[in-house]
């Protein structure tokens, strides 16, 4: 069975350091997987082509043309890298507004690795105090190393030891999870990955009989 | 097949003149949308109930529908959506039937929960017992409706002990229900497990999902042992605005599609039209895309069309559907009735039908 890593990167420029940090995030990754004799796939969403379709869908509620695909990658993904640039202390307004707009229980038991670029390595707890709550509020299971790489980072080796660590606890914890996109509960229904593997060809094809909502309403 | 159109009262500004409408004028432009109705030959009205600004819509349709029930004949008065989840049970029971009587039996209802979350606490209601409410209540709705004496307890509301709704519903017959869902499979299970109708209001989401939807509540009619699936009943939204020049169309249209509540500063028009049923264009434009709507879900009963919002003039609404029932319902009409097989209801049974053979209730 090959696992799926799906990267979320929210760079905004063109070469982006978010995205060679991102990169190197999944480099690791593939590293790790492929050390424990398993087969990878790793993909990235880049979410600044998109801004214009996530802003519509803050709007309209349903997502449209690239960012249809976008959000199916990452809600079929076995584990997920997180990847923004820090803006006034926090996460950039993309990068949020990317996850504000999947469905309530949508990364529910996601492993997820969670990274930063920024100026200096002053904004590294950002991680700490607004990115690891985003995921934790997703019920995601973020692991427990965060990677910040500041600008001088690029230019010193602690940095390809904290992503080798990340992205080893990334694949220990996807690789040993109930909570992978394969088994993932969705509530009302099962989740989607699920009913793939069922066969369903349609979300709605397993339905709760009104017998038990009814029995539910009243209890 | 019925055509109509459902309004959700919004006072908008016009942003071509910056007027904004009194309720005063709203509330009677609606009046007079609602007669045109009649007039240019469609055959359905339905109201939203709003308890919030910037809407107009009557906190209980019921007031607005005996209001044109007085001055219409033949139309059928609906709403869109009646609040299943915050009104009493007893009292949609009680003002539904009444309005019955008052208009000959020309009503039916589709069932919703709202299109704002406070609404909940301001009827000290908790919106995570959002569907519960729908399924509780109407449960006892449709009791109150069939049984003289009511002897019932539930979550939600005070126990009842021999309780009689009055007025009894007209001819002993309640009104037809719909049950409005734009996500929830639970409605759509609850409308195909009584055999009701299912009104899937789609004008801000793409036909993918519409199609999700309407199977789901077809097949589970199906399974409920109501009829085939195909002879289930299923009603949807639309939105137009036509001009015999679809240029014309757009242009006029644009302004009020850049600044209308909802998706205004959002998308693109085209880009809007092209994912949702949005057609902005000539007659022939929007016969082509709504005569092709069955292709997604089959045959469907009831279209409504969304035409008096977004702060249009009601001069121009009312344009519309003297465009709407002159040239372009004729032919969706003939389009439905070529494509429709035999055994599938043209419309949801009427009140005289519903008379002449009672459905035997199951509760």
């Amino acid at each position: 069975m090959t696992r799926r890593i799906v990267a979320v990167s929210a760079g905004l420029s063109e070469p982006s350091s978010t995205r060679l940090l991102t990169d190197r995030l999944l480099e690791a990754a593939d590293r790790h997987v492929t050390a424990h004799g398993e087969d990878v796939a790793v993909e990235v969403v880049e979410l600044r082509p998109l801004a214009r379709l996530i802003a519509d869908q803050m709007l309209t509620r349903f997502p449209s043309g690239e960012l249809t695909s976008a959000i199916e990658k990452v809600l079929a993904a076995d584990a997920l890298v997180a990847v923004s640039p820090v803006f006034s202390g926090s996460y950039s307004g993309l990068f949020k507004s990317f996850f504000d707009n999947l469905d309530v229980g949508a990364l529910d038991g996601t492993p997820v690795l969670i990274g930063a670029t920024g100026g200096s390595a002053r904004h590294s707890l950002m991680l700490e105090h607004a990115m690891r709550p985003l995921f934790s509020y997703l019920h995601a299971a973020v692991v427990p190393t965060a990677v910040m790489a500041a600008t001088d980072d690029f230019g010193t080796t602690g940095l390809d030891r904290r992503i080798d660590r990340a992205a080893a606890e990334l694949v220990t914890t996807m690789l040993v999870s109930p909570g992978s996109a394969s088994s993932r509960q969705g509530g009302f229904l099962p989740a989607e990955a699920e009913q793939r593997e069922a066969g369903f060809t349609d979300r709605f094809d397993e339905v709760t009989d009104f017998s038990e909502l009814l029995h539910r309403a009243s209890s | 097949m019925e055509f109509g159109i459902f309004t959700v009262g919004d006072i908008t500004t016009d942003p071509t003149t910056g007027r904004t409408p009194t309720e005063n004028e709203r509330i009677k432009a609606t009046v007079a949308i609602a007669k045109k109705v009649e007039e240019v030959g469609l055959d359905v009205f339905a109201t939203g109930e709003h308890h919030n600004p910037p809407f107009a819509a009557p906190a209980n349709p019921a007031v607005l529908l005996a209001h044109v029930a007085a001055q219409t004949e033949r139309i059928v008065l609906s709403t869109s959506t009646t609040l299943i989840t915050t009104n009493d049970p007893v009292r949609l029971a009680e003002d539904y039937a009444y309005l019955q009587h008052l208009a000959d039996g020309r009503v039916d209802l589709i069932m919703g929960r709202g299109n704002t979350g406070p609404v909940y606490p301001w009827f000290g209601k908790d919106i995570r017992d959002g569907i519960d409410l729908a399924i509780e209540n109407y449960a006892l709705l449709r009791r109150l409706w069939t049984e003289e004496s009511v002897t019932w307890q539930g979550r939600f509301r005070s126990p009842l002990q021999g309780f009689t709704s009055t007025p009894r519903p007209l001819d002993g017959v309640p009104p037809f229900v719909w049950h409005g869902s734009i996500r929830s499979p639970e409605i759509a299970e609850q409308a195909a497990f009584y055999g009701d109708g299912f009104f899937h209001n789609h004008i801000f989401w793409p036909m993918s999902h519409t199609k999700q939807m309407v199977n789901l509540y077809r097949r589970r009619y199906q399974h409920h042992g109501h009829g085939k699936h195909d002879q289930a009943i299923v009603g949807l939204g639309g939105q137009v605005f036509m001009r015999a020049n679809s240029q014309d169309a757009v242009r006029e249209f644009r302004p009020y599609f850049d600044n209308a509540p909802v998706y205004g500063h959002g998308p693109s028009l085209e880009d809007f039209a092209r994912e949702t049923p949005l057609t902005v264009g000539s007659p022939q434009q929007v016969i082509e895309r709504y005569g092709a709507m069955a292709d997604h879900v089959g045959d469907y009963q009831r279209q409504l069309f969304l035409m008096d919002h977004a702060g249009l003039p009601l001069k121009t609404v009312l344009e519309q559907l003297d465009i709407l029932g002159g040239e372009v319902v004729p032919e969706l009409r003939r389009i439905a009735d070529a494509r429709r097989p035999a055994h599938v209801p043209a419309t949801a049974l009427r009140h005289a039908e519903r008379v002449a053979q009672p459905e035997t209730v199951e509760v």
